[in-house]
């Protein structure tokens, strides 16, 4: 009988422990990030003003923003998204509709998780290579958006299938039913009932790439004037952060921190806004 | 106003549409295929000339043309283990909080919190990790060890470094904050997979909350813990702006844990667009391969293991 509660107490006492140090994990992790979160507002909150959103990069020690790298990388992200949607949401309905259960519907599946978390950098050297290199023979806004697309096609694809095998049978039973042809089904009822679906999967793999920095360092490069070329270097928020964090300036490195403060609450609104609208489609 | 089920009826548009399906997913295989291809072939030269030695050869030496990818393999292959090390354990913990002893009102919030900090981007971490954890680091941490070591032993050998906070082992703990959050995001899902009568029947024959987590649930995922685990060594290996910032890019094996050194990504990302010659970007391409092949291998394992759980 003593031996029983000599040992209940043992398991009571490591439970205990367990739990405490659960608890402590989840203290340590949420402090560190914010911790983050609290270094970016302190230095980054004094370097939003007006003359961010008006005036582009200055030499070191002169009044600027980062006019020229925040439209860079609203150039490189909003035509990356155009490609990616496009491809994404045609390679997930076929996934969905089509092929998914064939043998390549597995392997497209499969290397589409592959590439999702594939780093990041080798996709800039694969685009470096092929485009850079070999084609246009410069640094240029084309390469770089074609690069954060590459990024922002699986999810988009992962994304668009998961909606779409979301919507009920059915709905494409009753269109065939009628008559219709499966692409008409699939075009008219399945994509627009999953309209606000397809729109997260677009706003997902939008939060992935806006940060994205190392695939841009040779395939966009950075410029520090303002430019709409596509077909020239470009500047985007992530090279300029990188290159402004890293210099011996003041100045410079107070823009960082405010660039860094701008594209961390870009990708948090965008993904909250993203999981807002599932939430509201699934519940 | 047309009749829109004639057009539906055209088998001509039937088919295009479906091709058109497919070729975007045949794109998805052409893109990861043209990846492999691409870098084999622009990595070549330097596989022709230095053969299996590039591997294993230590000297990269740009000036001279001559280069060895050891340090850097051995980096990225460090640091990534370290942060692994140091990540899995508090994933762990903050998935079972998450689950088990979060009461759901906190639960919901915090699970949501930290699956919206997997997404900040890496560049925020390093300079966090360049202008506030280094300095704090090298001045609470390094210092006083220096200090207080003997020299020649073997505390000393492991801490040796320039004490600026810019080392492997700063490296891994920003790479561990960064993978922490979408590891416990993952994790939490899978503990979520337990059906619940499991766990209850756990606690029916009187069970802890311990040995319910420990002995039933944490079983019962365990080919999903594996592959939580590969998904975060692959995230590490190929971090590129958080290793950059703060591992002091130096070349060559480290010699201690506060050591500075270089990962494969942050020697591409310092190298390539200034590349002098044809020999050095050919080095860094081929240094690419070898992340891609090692990634690769990592992140398909993690694939089948979480499908085995999940599906």
């Amino acid at each position: 009988m003593t031996r029983m509660t000599a040992r209940a107490r043992r398991r009571s006492i490591v439970n205990l422990i367990f739990v405490a140090a659960c608890g402590m994990t989840a203290v340590i992790a949420l402090g560190a990030l914010a911790l983050i979160g609290w270094s970016l507002l302190s230095k980054g909150v004094g370097g939003i003003n007006a003359d961010l959103f008006t005036m582009s990069q200055p030499a070191p020690g002169s009044r600027g923003g980062l006019l020229n790298a925040i439209v860079g990388s609203v150039i490189l992200c909003g035509l990356a998204m155009v490609f990616a949607v496009v491809v994404g949401v045609l390679a997930g309905t076929w996934l969905s509709e089509y092929g998914g259960r064939t043998k390549l519907g597995h392997a497209v599946r499969f290397l589409n998780d592959v590439l999702l978390s594939a780093p990041s950098i080798l996709i800039g050297l694969f685009v470096s290579e092929l485009l850079v290199r070999n084609v246009i023979g410069h640094f240029s806004a084309l390469a770089g958006s074609i690069a954060l697309a590459i990024l922002a096609v699986p999810i988009v694809t992962r994304t668009t299938e998961d909606i779409l095998l979301l919507q009920p049978t059915a709905l494409r039973e009753a269109g065939m039913a009628l008559g219709a042809t499966r692409a008409f089904v699939v075009r008219k009822i399945v994509w627009r009932s999953a309209a606000t679906g397809l729109l997260t999967a677009g706003l997902l793999g939008f939060a992935r790439i806006s940060g994205e920095t190392a695939p841009l360092l040779f395939t966009s490069l950075g410029n520090q004037f303002f430019s709409v070329n596509l077909l020239q270097p470009i500047a985007s928020l992530p090279t300029t952060i990188f290159q402004f964090a890293l210099s011996a300036y003041d100045d410079w490195q107070r823009l960082a921190w405010a660039g860094a403060l701008l594209i961390a609450a870009s990708v948090l609104a965008i993904n909250i806004a993203g999981r807002a609208i599932i939430h509201r489609k699934t519940s | 106003m047309s009749d829109p089920t004639a057009a539906g009826r055209s088998p001509l548009g039937e088919d295009i549409f479906r091709y058109l399906c497919l070729s975007a997913a045949t794109l998805l295989l052409v893109i990861l295929a043209g990846v492999v291809v691409s870098l084999a072939i622009g990595g070549w030269p330097a596989f022709a000339k230095f053969g299996f030695g590039f591997l294993t050869a230590e000297r990269w030496n740009p000036v001279d043309d001559i280069y060895g990818a050891a340090g850097p393999i051995v980096g990225t292959l460090v640091t990534s283990f370290l942060s692994l090390a140091i990540a899995l354990p508090l994933a762990i913990g903050v998935a079972v909080f998450l689950t088990e002893f979060a009461p759901e009102r906190l639960a919901r919030p915090i699970a949501v919190a930290v699956e919206l900090l997997a997404g900040i981007p890496s560049i925020v971490y390093g300079m966090w990790g360049l202008f506030v954890f280094a300095p704090w680091f090298a001045q609470t941490v390094q210092q006083p060890i220096a200090m207080s070591v003997t020299p020649g032993s073997w505390l000393d050998t492991l801490t040796q470094g320039v004490p600026n906070g810019a080392n492997i082992f700063t490296a891994s703990i920003i790479l561990a904050i960064m993978i922490l959050p979408y590891m416990a995001a993952v994790f939490r899902e899978l503990l979520l997979t337990v059906p619940a009568q499991v766990r209850e029947a756990g606690f029916g024959i009187g069970c802890t909350s311990f040995e319910v987590t420990w002995r039933i649930c944490i079983p019962y995922v365990r080919t999903g813990v594996l592959g939580v685990i590969m998904l975060g060594l692959g995230r590490a290996l190929g971090e590129t702006m958080a290793v950059t910032f703060i591992i002091g890019n130096s070349h060559g094996f480290p010699k201690s844990l506060f050591d500075s050194g270089s990962t494969i990504a942050s020697t591409i990302a310092n190298e390539f667009a200034e590349a002098s010659t044809d020999m050095h970007s050919a080095a860094l391409i081929a240094l690419g391969l070898v992340l891609f092949l090692i990634t690769f291998g990592v992140l398909a394992l993690a694939r089948l293991l979480l499908a085995r759980t999940t599906r």
